[in-house]
């Protein structure tokens, strides 16, 4: 598996967006998990909820620290994962499966256009890792 | 970032944590690994099997000489008096006010010789603080940066140790501590940790300390054991109920609050002896409890509410991988201390109940 899928969205923040006609499917990146550490815990806003661009959608905490996730589009909150709240470690183990965090009604399709391509994506993480490590 | 990295120690294990591909921290002055695989990996083995860990960061003190033995008495808490050589014991440096300096290991290798382990962070205040009571009939070094110390923690580590050193190190009791050799160098070995396993610490010159972390993994195939960052040794700690070191102690908490008036001999003289005792007579305001946490993960700072208001507050707070929750420790109100009172955590804005429990958290099965 691709640590970038081709066939997603980006923010620089490190969520992916996966759009399918008006509904987006929003989670965390394969970097993302990979710099957190084991996820030990999910907050997730609820079913109906509404989700701002770039305004905080939730918490991942690691066992380390907690970590904002941020909306990488707006809209309403159509479902959340129950199982990644259930089990976290689905964050670590399949980020961009049945770690998802959120599906969320699009306010506005436009804003996709201000997300990462996969290229951009990888560049943009090529540049963190090369600049800051940790 | 890369101008703080410039000013870090390393230990002499540095290029083995990089090749190990390990996650680096500043911690104390040092770049130290926080985790290798992951914290949950290396917690969970070391618990089930063993894990090495580098903690030469970790500060040594030397006291030598006829007065050696009466001088660490006076510094430390406990009963330092009543060790035998190759016996160990934990303590607190105290000030005279009765609150906490540090906590410390006090061995006493030989007859007229102790070793004093104090916290990375605290190893220049702990000088000063000793020399300030050291007397006459006592040398004292600080030998902590000529000092490593590597160690192997868990259910299978004396199997692991005992053919890589010369002394027997099956036959050592708890909180024992001998001289001897690991991997063909002088090194002084002692039954000690800060996990809950059985384990072993063992201090060697900063030269032998590749040649003993090189042996002892190389144990790592057939045994499962595995390089253990301080991100694990955190978690295991707390599971445990051991303190940290500017979390749940120091200059402004005393032994009492803290739930250390076991570390205390108060039938003898020692610095902030008096002050203690007044405090302990008196029945402290606060206590040190265990928490477990339902819906979130506390962490150090975070406040503690009773009815609404805030009472208290988390000293250390994380996952426990062995126990499966979400477990802290906090000062509460000694009114809210019992085991099973409810509390919240105030957590991002939200209070989160959790429960005052028994600690520790995790005790090893017999």
């Amino acid at each position: 598996m691709s640590t970038v899928p081709d066939d997603l969205w980006y923010s620089k923040e490190h969520e992916w967006v996966r759009a399918e006609g008006d509904v987006a499917t929003i989670g965390i990146t394969h970097f993302a998990q990979e710099q957190l550490g084991d996820v030990v815990f999910v907050e997730l806003p609820e079913k109906g909820a509404t989700v701002r661009q770039s305004a905080s959608l939730g918490v991942v905490e690691s066992v380390k620290a907690a970590s904002d996730i941020y909306a990488p589009i707006s809209g309403e909150v159509m479902e959340r994962n129950v199982k990644v709240i259930e089990s976290p470690e689905l964050v670590n183990s399949a980020p961009y499966g049945d770690g998802w965090m959120v599906k969320v009604r699009l306010a506005d399709k436009g804003e996709l256009r201000q997300l990462l391509s996969p290229a951009d994506y990888r560049s943009h993480i090529g540049e963190t890792a090369g600049a800051g490590g940790d | 970032m890369a101008t703080a990295a410039a000013t870090l120690r390393r230990t002499p294990l540095y290029e083995r944590h990089a090749a190990l591909g390990a996650k680096t921290v500043a911690f104390a002055g040092f770049e130290m690994p926080i985790q290798y695989a992951g914290i949950v990996a290396e917690h969970r083995a070391v618990r089930g099997s063993a894990g090495v860990f580098d903690l030469s960061h970790m500060g040594e003190f030397q006291f030598t000489g006829p007065g050696a033995g009466a001088v660490v008495d006076r510094l430390v808490s406990s009963d330092v008096a009543g060790l035998a050589p190759g016996q160990a014991r934990y303590g607190l440096l105290c000030n005279e006010r009765g609150t906490i300096v540090d906590d410390v290991i006090v061995y006493r290798v030989a007859d007229r010789e102790y070793l004093m382990v104090v916290n990375a962070a605290n190893v220049a205040k702990d000088r000063a603080h000793v020399l300030a009571h050291l007397g006459k009939d006592a040398a004292f070094e600080d030998r902590s940066l000529g000092t490593a110390l590597v160690a192997i923690q868990g259910p299978r580590a004396a199997e692991i140790l005992a053919p890589r050193a010369e002394a027997d190190v099956r036959g050592l009791p708890s909180f024992g501590v001998t001289r001897s050799r690991v991997a063909g160098a002088a090194a002084t070995i002692a039954r000690t940790g800060y996990t809950g396993e059985d384990g072993f610490e063992i201090f060697v010159a900063n030269d032998a300390a590749t040649r003993v972390w090189d042996a002892l993994l190389a144990a790592r195939g057939d045994a499962g054991i595995v390089p253990v960052g301080l991100g694990a040794r955190d978690t295991l700690r707390l599971e445990a109920r051991y303190s940290l070191y500017g979390n749940e102690i120091d200059e402004t908490t005393d032994p009492i609050e803290a739930g250390l008036a076991w570390t205390c001999k108060l039938d003898k003289s020692f610095v902030g002896r008096d002050a203690i005792a007044a405090r302990k007579a008196q029945g402290p305001g606060r206590r040190i409890v265990g928490l477990v946490v339902e819906g979130g993960v506390a962490r150090h700072g975070h406040e503690v509410a009773s009815d609404g208001r805030v009472v208290g507050r988390v000293t250390s707070g994380t996952y426990g991988p062995t126990v499966e929750k979400n477990i802290a420790l906090a000062y509460v109100p000694t009114g809210l201390s019992k085991v099973g009172t409810t509390v919240a955590v105030r957590i991002r804005g939200r209070d989160v109940p959790a429960t005052v429990v028994r600690t520790p958290f995790y005790r090893r099965p017999e």
